[in-house]
């Protein structure tokens, strides 16, 4: 449930939904979040320059001179978003990933510390149903969740300096993609082809928050031959 | 035929803005744009363009640019030291918030920004530049924006929409504000710190170092003692937030920001200083004022004011 709107500056609002991080205050937002949205594109309300959903918030942030905080708030105050259902909305992805070794460079650390087997961890990891908390940090990059209580790890003391674009990591109840090559610090069990992010493409990002994801596991030579779209 | 610039030295960091890309965050897709809102509507201003046509921005050390083609009227805003250096090889100083007259063979050298950071070149009919997403706005670490999302190289090819160079020139004044008092709102972590340290905020000042770029401004002062948590759950940024990593030390975050981040945020710049902000060189020491919503709200009353009086 919405807890508490607050101003960001002069030019931003902060939607706070309490301190859980779990799907069930992540849908809130995500609600508050889609309903924004879809009153931006059908002009329903004017000067939002951006919404972004976290865990649990979201911040509006507007044109100043356009709107006021105050119309904001009482447009938020006076709807009925809560109402809504998620699923209209929102759909389910599948990711091609690859668990070979090559490129899960750490899944032989995650057995010794989880006592899990190889095979274990990927069939967890395949079976969960991953919900999109949010997206973000750089372009495209998905936080999804959550993973199964066994594979709860953190995060690496020291994180690698380069990790590739692709790569999928874990921490805590945390799964994450690489849209970009970068340094980070996630436990990386395996690899995806497949491109998230691409800005010249009409849907920019093949997963918005709210999204399911599911992954597939595929071979090596599936992973060299995969041609996105 | 085809009218353009040659790139004969990119400048340090130079880049095509607009007004930003909006409508992308909740996507990891930061608005971006110009960084001095009001020397960028100054540069369009003094070509006659829209005020939104995107222009070539800048950083300390400009381009040395050769005109290929048809005479163009461009103006260069800011305090900018810069020469225009005719085919013959004649020099002559460039004057700043001043459109003039280029031709085939000219070059533009714009050597340096004075104490300030950022100026702007703009062209009549305007670049001709690649729109993604509704905004010609560079992103240079996701390679989002023209130039293949790209700081300007050597030997690019800016090209340009044939411009009018019979279009009236025009001259504004403008002045920097020398103050140096950022006023700022209370950020969402405010109450994260010690009394002391938001004493000390509002009242020690703090310099700005040489780690600054359109991502972030890095300062050095007296350090900030968080009580609470020195991480919090990660949540979208706004532009012009202050945040305070574990070292104590502030990071405003600018137009250029990641899109969520996890660190309490102590204040946010108030938007009719944050131009102000951003021109402040390496070095320079800034202090900052405590003000509400009302104030800020007044403030940019006043800022807007500004930009009509062009």
């Amino acid at each position: 449930m919405l807890k508490k709107i607050s101003n960001i500056g002069d030019c931003g609002i902060t939607c706070d939904f309490g301190d859980e991080v779990n799907k069930k205050t992540n849908k809130e937002v995500i609600k508050l979040f889609n309903f924004i949205q879809e009153s931006v594109n059908s002009k329903k309300i004017k000067g939002i320059l951006n919404y972004t959903p976290s865990y649990n918030k979201l911040i509006i942030n507007f044109e100043l001179g356009k709107i006021k905080s105050k119309e904001i708030i009482e447009f938020i105050k006076v709807s009925d978003y809560s109402k809504t259902t998620l699923s209209e909305k929102n759909k389910i992805v599948e990711i091609p990933i690859c668990y070979d070794e090559e490129f899960a460079l750490d899944i032989k650390r995650l057995e010794e510390k989880t006592k899990l087997s190889f095979k274990e961890i990927v069939n967890d990891h395949l079976n969960t149903d991953f919900f999109v908390y949010m997206i973000g940090f750089v372009p495209g990059q998905p936080f999804l969740g959550d993973l199964n209580k066994k594979l709860y790890h953190d995060r690496l003391d020291t994180p690698r300096v380069k990790i590739n674009k692709g790569s999928v990591g874990i921490v805590e109840k945390f799964c994450t993609i690489y849209t970009f090559e970068s340094p980070g610090g996630w436990n990386i069990v395996g690899r995806t082809p497949l491109d998230l992010f691409n800005i010249n493409k009409k849907n920019t990002s093949m997963l918005s928050p709210g999204d399911t994801v599911k992954f597939k596991s595929i071979t090596k030579k599936d992973l060299s031959s995969f041609k996105n779209e | 035929m085809s009218n353009y610039f040659k790139v004969l030295r990119p400048g340090i960091n130079s880049t095509f803005q607009d007004l930003g890309r909006f409508g992308l965050q909740h996507l990891g897709i930061v608005a971006s744009g110009c960084m001095d809102q009001l020397l960028f509507y100054i540069s369009n201003k003094l070509v006659g363009n829209k005020v939104s046509e995107g222009a070539l921005e800048f950083a300390y050390q400009g381009p040395l640019l050769e005109l290929v083609g048809e005479s163009a009227l461009v103006a260069v805003s800011g305090k900018v030291n810069f020469n225009i250096i005719d085919k013959n090889g004649e020099t002559k100083k460039g004057m700043s918030n001043e459109s003039f007259v280029v031709s085939n063979g000219d070059k533009i050298d714009i050597l340096s920004t004075i104490n300030s950071v950022y100026g702007y070149l703009s062209i009549l009919g305007g670049f001709k530049l690649k729109e993604i997403k509704g905004s010609v706005s560079t992103l240079v670490k996701a390679k989002i924006g023209p130039n293949n999302g790209d700081k300007l190289k050597i030997d690019d090819k800016i090209f340009f929409t044939k411009s009018n160079s019979a279009g009236e020139t025009k001259k504004i004044e403008f002045e920097f504000d020398a103050d140096n008092t950022i006023r700022v709102m209370k950020g969402s972590q405010f109450g994260y710190f010690s009394k002391k340290s938001q004493q000390y905020f509002f009242s020690k000042e703090y310099k700005v170092t040489r780690l600054t770029d359109r991502m972030g401004m890095r300062l050095e002062g007296e350090k900030l003692e968080n009580m609470v948590s020195k991480n919090i759950k990660s949540e979208g940024i706004t532009k012009g937030s202050i945040q305070i990593p574990g070292d104590g030390q502030p990071i405003v975050l600018l137009s250029d920001h990641p899109t969520i981040g996890g660190y309490p945020k102590i204040a946010n710049v108030i938007t009719a200083d944050y131009d102000k902000l951003v021109q402040k060189i390496q070095g320079s020491k800034i202090k900052f004022k405590l003000v509400d919503l009302v104030v800020a709200e007044s403030a940019f009353q006043d800022y807007i004011a500004k930009f009509n009086k062009f």
